[in-house]
């Protein structure tokens, strides 16, 4: 688990570099997980151990947005002012995005790969 | 409070131990509930353990600044736990491959339309310049939202709040959603919500699966790198004609 963890960090901090270094407006770990991508697919896969810190990792995934959220404290008052405005552009928006999301890839995939899976229909 | 327990409550509420161990347990807690409600949306362990602990600090008056010394060590694993989504990514290489140009369209479509219908619908119901540039990268991840919003002259503090919500809502509402829709495939499941919700959508389309896990990861990383080549351009423009 140190080594896999390790790892991790490694590719992060090489990412952070990354982003300041060329002044890219994508954060370090976004750049840190495609290069750890990049090298799962040079190398053929994950060993067992970086397979299952990973899994451990994100099965808590939930867990980590915790602390950003709790932040809604901070704006009582803009929120107190505005809500109705927020929230109806929140869940709107949210719904229309997954909509237009699933559908196009659905329509796509119709017509370029008949056979998608029939195993998982419930 | 006697004198004696105020005396450890002064300690201890200064102190990062607390802020992270009540976070753990809150987080312990809303899971627990989210099972015995077997997994119900409305039951989503972030609304739940984010609600308790803003009740929790409202009553004892704790600022939240106090709070995050202790939490922004959870806060602190975002960064490796979001390079460790390459490997579920990795592991649906070959489909990955075989729906290259369908997910790239799908993604170009909802990422777009996630930035423009929060802009449009905000301003339609009156929201102030400040809320919609704050709004504008609502479906990113926490990290790239807040840098977006920066750029373009919102208040990151606040995306972050919008993006978690957003997160929650995407998480809750999709399930519901995908019934209404008829979406059954995991893939298109998960990639969707990972477009629309960013980490809190992919948190929620690992409880359903793998596969639906790594696609909205890979959704989610994609719409990230997507909105923050598309918004500073696209926005400042829809500002002027919305002005």
């Amino acid at each position: 688990m140190l080594k896999a963890i390790t790892l991790l960090l490694l590719f992060q901090l090489a990412g952070e570099s990354i982003s300041i270094f060329l002044s890219l407006p994508i954060p370090g770990p976004v750049i840190g997980m495609a290069l750890l991508f990049a090298a799962l697919a040079w190398r053929g896969g994950p060993s067992l151990e970086l397979r299952e810190t990973a899994q451990n990792l994100l099965q808590h995934l939930s867990l980590l947005f915790v602390p950003a959220g709790v932040g809604i404290m901070l704006h009582w008052q803009r929120m107190a002012e505005e809500w109705q405005a927020l929230l109806i552009a929140l869940v709107a928006s949210t719904f229309i995005t997954i909509a237009i999301s699933a559908l196009v890839l659905r329509a796509l995939t119709r017509r370029s790969a008949p056979r998608a899976d029939p195993e998982h229909r419930p | 409070m006697s004198p004696r327990i105020n005396e450890i409550w002064v300690y201890l509420s200064a102190s990062p131990l607390l802020g992270l161990t009540l976070t753990l347990l809150a987080y312990q807690g809303a899971v627990l509930i989210n099972q015995r409600c077997r997994e119900h949306p409305l039951t989503n362990p972030v609304l739940l353990a984010v609600t308790m602990l803003v009740l929790l600090l409202w009553a004892t008056g704790t600022a939240y600044q106090t709070y995050f010394d202790g939490a922004q060590f959870v806060h602190f694993l975002l960064g490796p736990a979001t390079v460790a989504l390459a490997i579920p990514l990795y592991a649906q290489l070959p489909r990955l491959k075989r729906m290259a140009i369908p997910l790239l369209l799908a993604l170009l479509a909802g990422s777009i339309s996630a930035a423009l219908s929060a802009v449009l619908i905000g301003d339609l119901f009156g929201a102030s310049d400040a809320s919609l540039l704050s709004l504008a990268p609502k479906s990113v991840t926490t990290p790239i939202a807040m840098g977006i919003a920066e750029r373009l002259g919102g208040l990151p503090s606040l995306t972050a709040v919008l993006v978690i919500l957003t997160g929650i809502l995407g998480a809750v509402g999709a399930p519901w959603l995908y019934v209404v829709l008829r979406i059954h495939d995991p893939a298109m499941r998960g990639f969707a919500l990972g477009i629309a919700s960013h980490g809190i959508g992919t948190a929620r389309a690992f409880q359903e699966n793998e596969q639906a896990g790594a696609f909205a990861a890979l959704a989610m990383g994609f719409n990230g790198l997507l909105t923050a080549l598309l918004l500073p351009w696209l926005l400042p423009p829809l500002m002027r004609w919305l002005a």
